[in-house]
């Protein structure tokens, strides 16, 4: 039984409309992508495009939104089922492919802003150009330096426009990744992009 | 005068481009992106893109990782 009703009924008053009526983008459903996917579907954004090429690995589970049973899935789509157990009536385009800098304009063309939640640099940075490039009045939430441990203080925001970073723009994969702090930056992520479609007019 | 991430100002010479800027700056991070008063420029545009006076310049820092 459906009660849809009762699940944004502690929301903060006057955003839950504005997040229904939202697309919102998020390119890579890793430890980034997965975290913000479920903070933006409970805060009620009405439809995700979700992108990823990769399967759900053991070693995911430290820090990304998947379980045991999601093992050797694609990832896009183990995340369907968690969001959708979440909300049976999230909207969700999925797209089971490796990203090319082309692709962004026709995959994330419905979407108001994007969440980059990929987990090389050289793809954050094709990413951030394809994305300015092809829609350069929407935002664009980046996370860059989220390794490591603790730190928690050194995670920031920075914005220069339309383009949002969050992290610490230096911790580097080689130092490993902690759950907290990859959720913490995904949050971050999620936070400001519920932020824009809430109080911005051309979020 | 040019100043970088709202912290590091930058004496500005006419034909300065984004380029020369981030040689003067000596920054060691293999990628990085960046914006002048608020809009990217892409990498092929640094050594075309000539900074004017007072120019507002950010260099963000991509790490792998996420």
């Amino acid at each position: 039984m459906r009660q849809n009703s009762n699940i944004f009924e502690r929301n903060v008053p006057g955003t839950t409309a504005l997040l229904q009526k939202a697309v919102v983008g998020i390119a890579g459903c890793g430890g980034l992508g997965s975290n913000a996917a479920v903070a933006l579907v409970r805060a009620g954004v009405g439809r995700l495009i979700l992108a990823d090429f990769d399967q759900v690995e053991l070693s995911n589970l430290n820090r990304q939104y998947y379980f045991r049973d999601d093992a050797g899935r694609d990832k896009v789509d183990a995340l369907a089922g968690h969001l959708r157990a979440i909300n049976p009536d999230i909207k969700l385009d999925l797209h089971r492919r490796k990203l090319t800098p082309r692709d962004i304009p026709e995959i994330f063309a419905p979407a108001g802003l994007l969440i980059e939640a990929f987990d090389r640099a050289e793809s954050k940075h094709w990413l951030i150009e394809s994305w300015c490039r092809a829609f350069p009045r929407r935002h664009l939430i980046c996370a860059s330096g989220v390794s490591g441990k603790g730190a928690t203080s050194a995670i920031k925001i920075r914005s220069s426009g339309y383009i949002h970073l969050v992290g610490d723009e230096q911790t580097d994969i080689s130092m490993g990744l902690c759950s907290a702090r990859v959720a913490i930056a995904a949050n971050m992520q999620a936070n400001i992009a519920i932020d824009i479609l809430t109080t911005q007019k051309d979020g | 005068m040019i100043t970088v991430n709202n912290r590091d100002k930058i004496e500005w010479r006419e034909g300065l481009t984004v380029q020369a800027l981030l040689d003067k700056m000596n920054y060691d991070y293999a990628l990085i992106t960046v914006t002048v008063n608020d809009e990217l420029i892409p990498e092929e545009e640094y050594e075309s893109c000539v900074l004017k006076d007072n120019a507002d310049v950010c260099v963000f820092h991509l790490a792998h990782g996420g």
